[in-house]
């Protein structure tokens, strides 16, 4: 379902021109990192978006016509209207970091965490930022694209048990 | 001869043979499922298949209980400590089954956090192919595990010892990727276009 365009006119006088697209009645629209705590926090408080149903990124390293590097996605859902928003935050090297939204949502604290282990994304006062699926000697953040598919050698990188060792 | 003064009710045989005799009708396997080989390795051991034909019937949950690990499914290198410990619990003597694709070689999944094969930092007596195997392709592997029990047992498991059954193990090398390794050119014409 689109968001309603009372809550993008709404957005849009509260906070100014924000880059808006709709793709396939998908509303999605383009914020800073700095402006995340307000826009979340105005959208959560007055605008009723109570679910934050995903938090994931994207690398846009050799994306065609792509100018950052990566994409961050928030999907906000109304449960009381069924309302859904997209909301994209473009971030850079060095430091890709982003404001944490775990004080809006509790659900995003193990979203954060993948995004910080996946892609190494900082997320500046997450409670508890460790990885969450990797070991925690893991050093790379594999979903980056600059990161080989088949590692650099940390799958193999294990004592070896012989039969006399046991 | 003492042997032609035996009565008919005694047999002789060797002490070695006896004591692997006894091991091999009685597996107790170490159940480690990880993926869809495990539902295989479920459906060996429930009623159509019925391990227990072949003496393998009591699988137990704890490494001090079981003499033989049948390692069913992809392992990561997440996983990968958890296994050697459970490896290094089991008693003495003890076997491993790598079942499957991934458990022996990684299979399908050929990225960074997969074990490419479990052979490389455990020793494993039997390989099963298969995506996932069949449960008779298992219990073909714990028929052919108890022959090489019998042919090989000894009392005090000085078979583990031994330099042949020490295999080296394999080569720690990454495979070829196309595109960036030599063995996949792809300019030459050997290679199919993509």
């Amino acid at each position: 379902m689109p968001a309603n365009p009372t809550t993008l006119e709404a957005l849009q006088a509260r906070f100014g021109e924000l880059p808006t697209t709709e793709f396939r009645e998908q509303t999605r629209v383009v914020i800073t990192a700095d402006q995340v705590p307000e826009v979340m926090g105005w959208l959560k408080s007055e605008r009723g978006f109570d679910l934050l149903v995903d938090v994931s990124c994207v690398d846009y390293l050799n994306f065609r016509d792509a100018t950052d590097r990566y994409g961050m996605v928030y999907q906000l859902a109304n449960t009381l209207t069924a309302e859904r928003l997209t909301l994209r935050v473009y971030l850079n090297d060095p430091n890709p970091t982003v404001p944490s939204v775990v004080p809006l949502w509790q659900g995003a604290n193990w979203l954060e965490r993948e995004v910080y282990d996946m892609f190494g994304i900082h997320f500046t006062d997450h409670p508890n930022l460790r990885r969450i699926l990797m070991p925690e000697e893991f050093t790379a953040f594999p979903l980056r694209k600059d990161y080989p598919l088949q590692g650099r050698g940390e799958r193999h990188n294990f004592p070896v048990l012989e039969r006399s060792d046991a | 001869m003492a042997v032609e003064q035996l009565p008919d009710n005694v047999m002789v045989s060797k002490l070695d043979e006896l004591a692997s005799w006894c091991r091999k009708n009685s597996l107790w396997p170490m159940p480690f499922a990880t993926a869809c080989c495990g539902i295989e390795l479920m459906a060996t051991g429930a009623a159509r298949h019925d391990i227990a034909r072949f003496g393998a019937e009591a699988f137990r949950f704890s490494p001090r209980q079981c003499d033989l690990m049948i390692v069913a499914g992809r392992v990561v290198m997440k996983m990968l400590p958890v296994l050697q410990r459970i490896w290094s619990q089991m008693n003495e003597p003890k076997w491993c089954i790598s079942m499957g694709a991934c458990a022996s070689t990684g299979g399908v999944f050929d990225t960074y956090c997969v074990v490419q094969g479990i052979d490389r930092f455990i020793p494993v007596d039997m390989y099963v192919p298969g995506c996932p195997p069949r449960p008779e392709q298992l219990i073909q592997a714990i028929i052919d595990l108890q022959d090489k029990i019998q042919r090989e047992g000894t009392l005090n498991g000085s078979e583990f010892d031994t330099a042949q059954r020490q295999q080296p193990k394999r080569a720690l090398v990454e495979l070829p990727v196309y595109g960036q390794t030599p063995y996949f050119n792809p300019t030459s014409p050997l290679v199919k276009k993509l």
